[in-house]
């Protein structure tokens, strides 16, 4: 932090007072935080702690489950008006059963570091949406490829995880199947050649523009 | 006394014309005993036909019928979900008929290197059939049938 000659002493000496405070009170805190208590008994502490901990942890996991509902994405215009009006019309929104599958049931990785890891890399989509990335319908269209080429990847990478979460290939009875599809599941998924995404692109959202992405025109 | 008379007249027989209108309960196969004022319910949707199996063309120059479901494919400028398979390239993996050479041509006869853009659009043409009984019947006779009946002028 220097200064040239002719700033005047008194702002320069208000600076440093305001830096120096600080300092020695963290100095004090670190002092008090590595020293044994003398007020409180170890079981107060120790309670308190506890307490903390389970309000702490179940405020946290509380956070992290609103942020992982329908309600809660489709709180920003950008989804509900873009990828969530499109879901609506598809079989993961109605269907006869009655089961739907919600944003996170694809979105997030159900098992829990994966979800923190996940959670952890959309703190880049609050940026999106503080500085209106696709805060426009035309902004959207122009991202779609990209957001949706993510998608894509994350599901080749962890071999369609989150479709395999509901829709597991030893539960598949390919004699209900009809018989294109029978054939295509012995082909290609029981043989492991290929993973859920490779044919099944777009079937939750509209797709961007396919050209160029392998299996399309 | 003579226009009167007519007023009376016209008043009769709009009265006569509308009470057998009234009175009438129309029923046609289309539309069930639902009187025409009112909207029937609608009879439930069946599924369709998803065989796989190619189907019977009634003349040679007809589309080919769609033997599978196709809920939710999407045919755009982005994309063409039926091309995923029936396109040149895809039909090895997919094992599923190429779209027919004609499809590549331009309407002044010539050939493209890819499907053309006025024949892009599958379901102009194409399309699935469904399992309902049709409440109208079709008595269409292919050309085949027409040739092997006897006609009259005895045989060619």
């Amino acid at each position: 932090m220097t200064t040239t000659a002719d700033d005047p002493n008194a702002e320069l000496n208000e600076k440093r007072g305001v830096i120096a405070r600080s300092w020695a009170f963290l100095l004090e805190l670190w002092q008090v935080l590595t020293r044994p208590s003398s007020v409180f008994a170890l079981g107060t502490l120790v309670l308190a702690g506890f307490v903390a901990g389970v309000i702490f942890w179940g405020g946290f996991n509380t956070a992290l489950e609103i942020t992982n509902t329908e309600k809660f994405c489709t709180g920003c215009h950008e989804m509900k008006d873009n990828v969530y009006a499109e879901l609506k019309s598809t079989v993961h929104f109605s269907n006869r059963s009655g089961v739907r599958a919600t944003c996170p049931d694809c979105h997030v990785p159900h098992n829990w570091t994966d979800k923190i890891a996940r959670k952890m890399q959309a703190s880049k989509e609050v940026w999106g949406k503080i500085f209106g990335t696709i805060d426009t319908r035309e902004k959207f269209v122009d991202h779609r490829l990209e957001l949706a080429a993510h998608e894509w990847a994350r599901f080749k990478a962890n071999d369609s995880l989150e479709c395999r979460n509901c829709h597991s290939a030893d539960s598949m009875d390919i004699t209900k199947q009809s018989p294109r599809a029978s054939v295509a599941h012995q082909r290609f998924l029981f043989t492991k050649e290929k993973t859920c995404i490779d044919c099944h692109k777009g079937i939750a959202h509209q797709l961007p523009d396919m050209r160029g992405v392998p299996g399309w025109q | 006394m003579m226009k009167r008379s007519a007023i009376i007249l016209l008043a009769f027989a709009i009265a006569a014309g509308t009470g057998s209108l009234t009175a009438q309960t129309m029923s046609s196969r289309l539309r069930g005993p639902t009187p025409l004022n009112d909207e029937g319910p609608a009879p439930p949707m069946l599924p369709n036909r998803n065989t796989s199996e190619r189907e019977v063309r009634n003349y040679p120059e007809q589309p080919p019928v769609i033997p599978h479901n196709i809920d939710g494919y999407q045919v755009d400028l982005n994309g063409n979900k039926c091309l995923s398979c029936h396109a040149r390239a895809r039909t090895a993996e997919s094992q599923a008929p190429m779209v027919s050479i004609t499809h590549f041509m331009d309407r002044d006869g010539q050939f493209l290197a890819s499907v053309s853009p006025r024949r892009f659009f599958c379901t102009e043409c194409h399309v699935p059939q469904n399992t309902a009984n049709p409440p109208v019947s079709n008595d269409f006779t292919d050309i085949d049938t027409l040739l092997s009946r006897a006609s009259p002028g005895g045989r060619r």
